[in-house]
């Protein structure tokens, strides 16, 4: 064998062990982020699940955290909609400064996002005395949940909802004004269908990270039965005498955010027909 | 009749554009890329906003920014055909003509939307989105789609550039024949003179921002107002210095110019000029001879040049030569083979004082 024929030899044994790698990457990334969620549901067991769901606490909970969640992803795609709209398509001074400030709470640790609220909508926050004259109590209420949610779940829609509208051809919005449709039309009739995946894709990241909360509403709404402790504030609740118990919930919550997020997902693709 | 008198900053330079386009006819703006073309169809249709200006259309004004008004683009009713279309991908071919259908019933609309697309061949293709049709059948939507409004004004962006050779010249035929049909007035963009030629009743030809031209297309490539316009109309241009200005030969009948030629030459022309100039002369307009032919005929220019390259395009030779400035002839299949041509070959090309045009440069 010559020296090229020799080195044509081991650049294919190159191209065989690089494929190898990626294989072997991604079944490590795999097995370490599914096998904690496997382990729930092998460790509670169909008879455990079914047996928690009849304990009124965990219906509490988890009649609590739809109701929050879907109140809270409705008021996040009602206004945060029109707003990554705004930020998509127009150009104007400050607009990274404002891209900046909507992503801001994407970062925050979310005890410091209940801080926050306190600090800003509590009893004694720089709207508290407005809001008390309001006669709006936010703070250990069920509305305080929302607040909580919306705060930490808005920033994922409208990211992405903002990159979704930016995706779609800037001529289609000039071609359905050339065709007779006012602005406020085009925005429903092109612009929401034909960003439509992206929107899904949004409002799925919100919901679950809105499922899944935990710190702010502990900080900003507490943790009362019935009134602010959703699923995940249950879960921490049961943890410390009633293992089986938070790991029967945990179960539910893994299965209700999955399905969530495969009917929302379904319904966008049914939505593009 | 439409009327547009505008003026907006683009990258490069300010674009400043005059244009009147009389009901049922068709102009065409024809010149390079990125010389304002699209900007001046979008100004039309409002979906951009010059720094300053006049529209009106049909005696309406749809823009006048001395007195503050700018019609909104939904409100102006112009038809736009879009340079790739910009069909709604989320929608069916007679949902996208249906879009622009408004106060007609629901149940009508459909229908409405089918014949529209039938008078285009389309109707078969009714239900498909746009992702599923060839480049020409979207450019048949897209027009369906333009049409369907009843447009004020039809404005159409390179409406062949997006298809295949073959399906554009039939492509171009249909649509000379709609442009021929339609009452309103309507503004053609192109790159391509033989576009503009077959589409437009004028061609205004815009470089840099400004209409450098406007006429027939046969006046253009009669007399090209410069050397911009005599390329842009497929002739060969050359640059050179008048001699002496008018100095009449016997036994001339009329006077001539004499042009030296940057690189070596001097030809004849009847068009008058002086200091540097560009001399155009179209390929079809030059014959070639075999060198050291003695002079004969009506021709009085005879440029010793070599040949570059030989084309066969049908029945017709399109021949490069270096003259040594770059120069092409179109000659008959017939007397290229009598020829024998080939390149690297030295001939002699030959056209008549009249068939050069001279523009200053």
């Amino acid at each position: 064998m010559d020296a090229a024929q020799e080195r044509a030899r081991r650049r294919g044994g190159v191209s065989r062990w690089f494929p190898l790698l990626l294989g072997v990457a991604l079944a490590v990334a795999l097995t370490f982020l599914v096998l904690p969620i496997v382990a729930i549901f092998v460790d509670t067991g169909p008879g455990r699940l079914i047996d928690s769901l009849g304990d009124p606490s965990a219906t509490d909970a988890l009649a609590l955290s739809l109701e929050t969640t879907t109140i809270a992803i409705a008021i996040v795609v009602l206004v945060g909609t029109p707003a990554a709209y705004l930020l998509a398509t127009r150009r104007f001074r400050g607009r990274e400064l404002v891209v900046t400030l909507v992503e801001l709470p994407l970062v925050l640790p979310p005890a410091v996002a209940g801080i926050g609220l306190l600090a800003a909508l509590g009893p004694r926050g720089l709207l508290g005395g407005a809001l008390g004259g309001a006669h709006i109590q936010l703070v250990l209420q069920t509305a305080g949940v929302v607040v909580a949610l919306v705060f930490v779940a808005a920033p994922f829609h409208l990211r992405q909802a903002q990159t979704a509208f930016a995706a779609v051809d800037p001529r289609w919005r000039e071609a359905s004004r050339t065709l007779g449709a006012s602005e406020a039309r085009t925005f429903l009739r092109i612009a929401i269908p034909a960003a439509m995946p992206g929107l899904v894709a949004g409002i799925a990241l919100a919901w679950g990270r809105a499922l899944g909360e935990f710190g702010a509403t502990l900080m900003f709404a507490g943790s009362f039965r019935g009134i602010t402790q959703t699923v995940p504030l249950a879960i921490y609740d049961r943890f410390a005498t009633d293992f089986d118990g938070a790991l029967a919930l945990s179960a539910i919550l893994v299965a209700v955010s999955a399905a969530l997020l495969l009917s929302v997902k379904l319904l966008g693709r049914d939505a593009l027909r | 009749m439409l009327s547009v008198e505008v003026t907006a900053q683009l990258d490069a330079f300010a674009l400043e554009v005059a244009l009147t386009v009389e009901d049922g006819r068709c102009l065409a703006l024809a010149g390079p890329s990125g010389a304002g073309k699209t900007t001046v169809l979008r100004a039309i249709a409002g979906v951009l906003r010059p720094s300053r200006g006049q529209i009106s259309c049909g005696g309406q004004p749809w823009l006048d920014t001395d007195r503050g008004i700018d019609v909104a683009p939904e409100r102006r009713g112009c038809g736009y055909v879009f340079q790739d279309y910009a069909l709604f991908g989320h929608l069916s071919a007679w949902r996208n003509v249906a879009y622009g259908l408004r106060g007609v019933p629901r149940a009508q609309r459909r229908e409405r939307a089918v014949a529209l697309l039938a008078r285009f061949g389309m109707e078969p293709h009714a239900d498909a989105r746009p992702l599923r049709l060839s480049g020409g059948e979207r450019q048949r939507v897209a027009l369906a789609r333009a049409l369907a409004t009843e447009p004020r004004a039809l404005l159409l962006d390179e409406p062949l550039s997006a298809l295949d050779a073959r399906s554009r010249a039939s492509a171009g035929r249909e649509l000379a024949g709609l442009l021929r049909d339609l009452d309103v007035p309507s503004v053609l963009v192109t790159h391509d003179f033989m576009e503009a030629a077959l589409l437009g009743d004028e061609v205004a030809v815009i470089d840099g921002g400004r209409v450098v031209q406007r006429g027939t297309a046969a006046q253009l490539a009669a007399e090209p107002a410069s050397a911009f316009v005599a390329d842009f109309t497929g002739a060969a241009v050359l640059t050179g210095d008048v001699l002496a200005a008018r100095r009449s030969e016997a036994p001339a009948p009329e006077p001539l110019t004499r042009v030296a030629l940057d690189g070596g030459g001097t030809i004849a022309t009847t068009a008058a000029g002086e200091g540097a100039v560009a001399v155009a002369v179209h390929p079809w307009e030059i014959s070639i001879e075999p060198a050291g032919t003695v002079a004969t005929g009506s021709a009085r220019n005879h440029l010793d040049v070599e040949v570059i390259s030989v084309t066969a395009i049908g029945n017709r030779l399109r021949v490069g030569l270096a003259a040594p400035q770059p120069l092409a002839a179109e000659i008959t299949l017939d007397s290229g083979e009598q020829l024998a041509l080939a390149p690297g070959m030295r001939v002699v090309a030959s056209w008549k004082a009249a068939a050069t045009r001279l523009m200053p440069r």
